[in-house]
């Protein structure tokens, strides 16, 4: 299991041929109260890069970007439901969807953590 | 921080919008709108003068109390919308908002400065405590401040600093509006936060808090394109400026105004004009859990564009997605539905009364 990142604040955790996406506590915390979330409909193939979803806070809107090509295979309904889930437990409860991936290899362009870290700290 | 009129300003502090929001809903929150724009009018004939520019009742207003007014241009649309105090002795005590506050000056100035004498007062810092426990923790500090009731105001000491304090604000609560020296700003602050009930609000839970409680937000909600019966704020016209009352029209716009303040009187016996009042500003409530923000167009359930969002978001104490906006005459009674088109998809909306928390004024 390898978690990496994107510049756009996503998180992806991959398995096999399959990996969990949420935002990070960098996005969360710039973000504020999360209070919906738009999921993307499961069985929808997205490119990377395409915009899979919306997180609102009190005082923001913003997109949620597909970080690897793939096909949605499950959405977080507890998320829907709550979604402070976003803030208060962005790396595992508050996950937002898992893809089946088209293209594995997109995960080696991903940052890692150590790099992840340094970019948002930044930005 | 962000940059705001000219100024550096607080969106939130480290304990978060819904936080600082629910804090001055269930205690007491400050805020420094320093920004805004405070001036004098000066002079016997500074209330006749000021009444010309604003459709509002200055003149019959008495010392000690405060109204809000709007300045229009000769079409009738609001360049501002301010609070006016009268201090008694031909002196008038103006707020108006920060990024006006130049482009009013040189109105007032330009309009009425023969008559009296303008006096911006750019050294001068306000601060507004909101909240429940507001009187409570300010009466610590000023005994006898807490006999104020809604609207009304005067000159204090707030422990030891003298201090010009209204009870208003801009939340739908119960608070004061404190007009201080800049050179005393830091220590008034300071003084009030050390109270147990008070925590520093940004401008993020000042929005969130005024929306819920249907108060316009200057450059969202109105602005030189709307009218003050296009925007709903038919109260804020006293009957002695209108048709028939004793001091009858003579401010910018009067025709246009007047013209519409009939067809919205007409409309309440269900005979409105709608060329003469195309649209109106109302209160939406979202059917299904998503925030419908500023800008968004709104439908009719046959897809015809009605109008558009101009403030929303979720509510944090009305704990439901709530907005304002524009929507044709036909559409704007309460419980009507229409649809907003949140990035491309509908979400059904009903237009609601206003405002979405009811108002905690206190009138004594």
């Amino acid at each position: 299991m390898s978690i990496k990142y994107t510049k756009d604040h996503e998180w992806v955790s991959a398995e096999g041929g399959a990996a969990t996406v949420g935002i990070t506590v960098h996005a969360q915390d710039a973000l504020g109260d999360v209070v919906f979330v738009d999921l993307p409909e499961v069985g929808k193939t997205f490119a990377q890069g395409e915009v899979a979803g919306v997180v609102e806070s009190v005082k923001a809107a913003a997109d949620v970007f597909m970080p690897v090509s793939g096909e949605i295979t499950e959405v977080n309904e507890a998320l829907r439901a709550d979604p402070s889930l976003a803030n208060t437990d962005p790396l595992a409860a508050g996950w937002f969807f898992k893809v089946k991936l088209s293209d594995p290899a997109q995960l080696d362009a991903l940052l890692d953590a150590a790099t992840y870290d340094k970019f948002a700290a930044e930005s | 921080m962000v940059p705001f009129a000219g100024y550096s300003m607080p969106v939130q502090y480290p304990a978060g919008l819904m936080a600082e929001h629910k804090h001055t809903r269930d205690a007491a929150g400050l805020f420094d709108i320093s920004h805004m724009g405070q001036l004098r009018l000066v002079g016997p004939d500074a209330a006749a003068a000021f009444e010309t520019l604003m459709p509002v009742d200055v003149i019959d207003l008495a010392p000690g109390k405060q109204r809000y007014g709007l300045l229009l241009n000769d079409d009738g649309g609001i360049l501002d919308d301010l609070m006016f105090f009268n201090e008694g002795h031909g002196s008038i005590f103006v707020i108006v908002n920060g990024a006006c506050k130049v482009a009013d000056l040189a109105h007032i100035q330009q309009k009425i400065g023969e008559r009296c004498d303008v006096q911006p007062m750019p050294d001068h810092a306000l601060l507004a405590l909101q909240g429940p426990q507001a009187a409570a923790a300010l009466a610590r500090l000023s005994p006898g401040i807490e006999r104020f009731v809604f609207m009304t105001g005067g000159t204090v000491q707030i422990g030891g600093i003298p201090a010009f304090a209204t009870r208003s604000g801009y939340t739908g609560e119960d608070g004061f509006e404190i007009s201080v020296a800049g050179q005393d700003a830091d220590a008034l602050a300071r003084l009030l936060l050390a109270q147990p009930e008070v925590k520093p609000i940004g401008l993020g839970a000042r929005n969130s808090l005024r929306l819920e409680a249907g108060l316009c937000l200057y450059g969202n909600d109105i602005d030189t394109t709307t009218t003050p019966v296009e925007a709903s704020l038919n109260w804020a016209i006293q009957k002695v400026r209108r048709a028939g009352g004793a001091r009858e029209g003579g401010f910018p716009g009067t025709a246009k105004v007047l013209a519409q303040l009939a067809a919205a009187t007409a409309g309440a016996a269900g005979r409105t004009d709608h060329d003469t009042l195309k649209r109106k500003r109302v209160g939406l409530v979202a059917l299904e859990r998503i925030p419908v923000r500023d800008g968004t167009l709104l439908q009719s359930f046959e897809g015809q564009d009605i109008g558009i969002v101009t403030s929303g978001l979720l509510g944090p104490t009305a704990d439901r997605p709530v907005a304002m906006g524009y929507v044709a005459t036909a559409f704007s009674e309460p419980g009507t539905r229409v649809q907003a088109i949140v990035r491309g998809k509908p979400v059904p909306m009903e237009v609601s009364t206003l405002p979405f928390v009811p108002a905690r004024y206190y009138r004594g």
